[in-house]
């Protein structure tokens, strides 16, 4: 008879919220009873509010039950061989309402395969697009990249595949590719989750890029806050390594690449791409000026491209089901999927791949079902820290890049952070002034000084000194930052001022606007 | 543990140089001693001076740029608390008040028994389950008050 398998998540989030545990509990109830199992570790499903998520596999699919604690094991353990019933019995994933509605296209293997088999990846549909890439060539890939309409998914929106054709185009003897895996940004977890539960989707990413462009080395610099990804990484890149994904002869063609991982070391400056090329060459993680572009001289001053997490884990899809699949979803001039990631006080936290274009109404309320805490939604801050804070009054905001900037915001790395009303909106603003004044190279004035001058300005509002004054300084402190800083450090830490001053003067001690809305 | 064995300079030169080889070596060497020894020894940066062809200058300004890299040994167990906004919007700020309060510290110090280092961190990638703390290695969700000072006494034992 063949053992019942076990699907247990080791994703960070997972194991933050006891996943270890259960898998502890498996083990003990199993050796007590007699019946052998099979425990397989997944990364997440990305529906963090039932993590840990178990899963079992019967004839009629994959049976989830969650959120599964390591002191529930003895009383499921029976039940769960089964699929059978039990009070935490969540039915099929693939039927839960929260992932029913998603578009899984770079997501569709997480939380599903065994992270750590690149047999597993292949069965689930990995490297048909590295297979397609080879069949193709170079500057059909490209093209391929371009028509699909894929932008940088690191906050910039570039589109991706002008940025391989200028590093494909540029002559050189070693060209690189960067994967930016420094997701600092609060209220994002996708490029964790993503090299914690589907490795080989990434090196596929970026081993196609590096036979568009002509590389024969790639780096994947991740931060050091994300161990569990670091480790898993790691481990996928020595058995694509062994299995002769990487090397000599990738999948067995005439094409070299090989690829290392580089720790950060605690600079959320290190996510802007041009610090995080000082950081790689041992360097402090200072924004170079551009031009040189990273793509005309990028890593060790070599063409480079520099591309992000969920950016290359996206191609592999593309080529494999081609750029019209992708260039069909989305809204606007933003075509395919984003990884939508609801964090904070949110009730349904998680992650949730869909086409652009949602309202970001439907995203906070109906996908995410409002706060934790049960208490009204306040403000949303989307984007990172260096996001706007949006209030009700524009919830009809459609999630695509140009839309949030057409509102002074943006989507950056699709983080959604929700706040109740006991937010204070002036201490958030505070809060940017204070964590850019933390994180600035100091490379830059504006950066440097005006993070810790805003800080201070803030301050005194909140004191209500001389309060018009200081407003009136702040606003210009904040203009001084957004035109003068070298990065977007400096230069987007007022989309957070701002938008708080504007949309919750109340908390600023002044007069609360009518209707806040434009 | 974060504590690391006693300083020495023959391994710290081992450390190097198993690791000066790589392209832009000097972060993986200060991780790497960093590791070891639980924090760089001010008498490590003339050797990664000298083995990266670098000035002492250069190589502590490498040092004191990154948040990560401690120039004074930490406490036997580090917790690294997050300070961004989707911790904030959880609660994460009476927590941190809490702790410190707990462990009479400010942020980058050790409680007097030597037992812990308070150290913010701006985000874990936990933002879908926060407050979130990271203790030694270890990663910890859904923080409350009372699970986080059973958290502190755990590592005060």
């Amino acid at each position: 008879m063949t053992r019942p398998r076990i699907f247990v998540p080791w994703d960070a989030g997972a194991l933050a919220l006891g996943a270890s545990a259960v898998e502890r509990a498996l083990i003990a109830e199993e050796r007590k009873r007699g019946v052998a199992i099979e425990i397989i570790r997944t990364g997440s499903r990305g529906l963090l509010w039932l993590e840990p998520m178990i899963e079992v596999e019967t004839a009629a699919g994959r049976i989830a039950y969650g959120p599964v604690h390591g002191e529930d094991i003895a009383g499921l353990f029976e039940p769960l061989l089964e699929g059978g019933r039990h009070p935490l019995r969540l039915g099929r994933p693939e039927d839960l309402a929260f992932l029913r509605r998603q578009t899984r296209f770079t997501f569709a293997r997480c939380g599903v395969i065994d992270r750590q088999s690149l047999a597993d990846y292949r069965r689930h549909g990995g490297l048909k697009g590295l297979e397609r890439a080879l069949s193709l060539g170079p500057p059909a890939i490209i093209e391929e990249v371009t028509r699909s309409g894929l932008r940088g998914r690191g906050g910039a929106g570039f589109p991706t595949g002008i940025k391989w054709k200028s590093t494909a185009d540029a002559r050189a003897a070693q060209k690189y590719v960067v994967c930016n895996a420094d997701e600092g940004d609060s209220g994002t977890y996708a490029d964790r989750m993503l090299m914690e539960g589907d490795p080989f989707c990434l090196i596929e990413g970026i081993v196609i890029a590096g036979i568009a462009v002509g590389a024969t080395k790639g780096f994947i610099y991740i931060r050091s806050e994300y161990p569990h990804a670091i480790r898993t990484m790691t481990r996928a890149i020595e058995t694509a390594r062994t299995e002769g994904l990487l090397g000599e002869r990738v999948a067995g063609s005439a094409h070299v690449f090989d690829l290392e991982i580089r720790v950060g070391a605690g600079a959320y400056v290190c996510g802007e791409e041009t610090s995080l090329l000082d950081s790689l060459e041992g360097k402090r993680g200072q924004v170079r000026a551009k031009p040189p572009l990273p793509v005309h001289k990028g890593a060790f001053g070599q063409p480079t491209v520099v591309n992000n997490v969920i950016s290359l884990a996206s191609v592999p899809a593309i080529l494999a089901e081609g750029a019209e699949v992708y260039r069909d979803l989305g809204h606007g001039r933003s075509r395919g999927t984003i990884p939508i990631q609801l964090a904070g006080n949110v009730k349904y936290r998680g992650l949730f791949e869909a086409a652009f274009g949602l309202s970001l109404g439907e995203i906070v309320d109906d996908i995410g079902g409002g706060t934790a805490s049960g208490r009204p939604v306040r403000a949303v801050q989307v984007g990172g820290p260096l996001g706007a804070y949006f209030p009700r009054a524009l919830f009809d905001t459609a999630f695509d890049y140009e839309a949030f900037a057409a509102r002074n915001g943006l989507i950056g790395h699709g983080g959604v952070v929700v706040f109740d009303d006991t937010v204070d909106m002036a201490k958030q603003a505070r809060f940017a002034m204070e964590f850019c004044a933390i994180e600035s190279c100091g490379k830059c004035t504006p950066c440097r000084i005006g993070s810790t001058r805003g800080v201070e300005v803030v301050d005194r509002i909140i004191r209500g000194e001389r309060r018009a004054e200081n407003l009136t300084l702040l606003q210009d402190l904040c203009e001084t930052m957004r035109f003068g800083s070298l990065c977007a450090l400096g230069g987007f830490v007022p989309f957070p001022v701002i938008s708080a001053l504007t949309y919750f003067p109340e908390d600023f001690g002044c007069a609360p606007l009518g209707a806040a809305a434009e | 543990m974060p504590t690391g064995s006693p300083w020495s300079v023959e391994r710290g030169e081992e450390i190097i140089c198993t690791h000066k080889h790589l392209a832009g070596a000097a972060l993986p060497i200060l991780h790497a001693l960093q590791r070891e020894f639980g924090f760089i020894h001010r008498e490590a940066i003339p050797l990664v001076a000298r083995a990266l062809n670098l000035s002492r200058a250069e190589v502590y300004g490498i040092v004191s740029f990154y948040h990560d890299f401690r120039e004074i040994p930490p406490g036997r167990h580090v917790l690294r608390l997050c300070r961004a906004e989707a911790c904030q919007s959880m609660g994460a700020d009476a927590l941190a008040e809490r702790v410190r309060e707990r462990l009479q510290v400010n942020w980058h110090e050790t409680s007097a028994d030597g037992r812990v280092t308070l150290e913010p961190v701006f985000c874990l990638g936990l933002c879908a389950c926060a407050p979130a703390a990271m203790l030694d290695g270890r990663v910890i969700g859904g923080l409350d008050q009372t699970r986080l000072l059973a958290l502190l006494d755990e590592a005060r034992r």
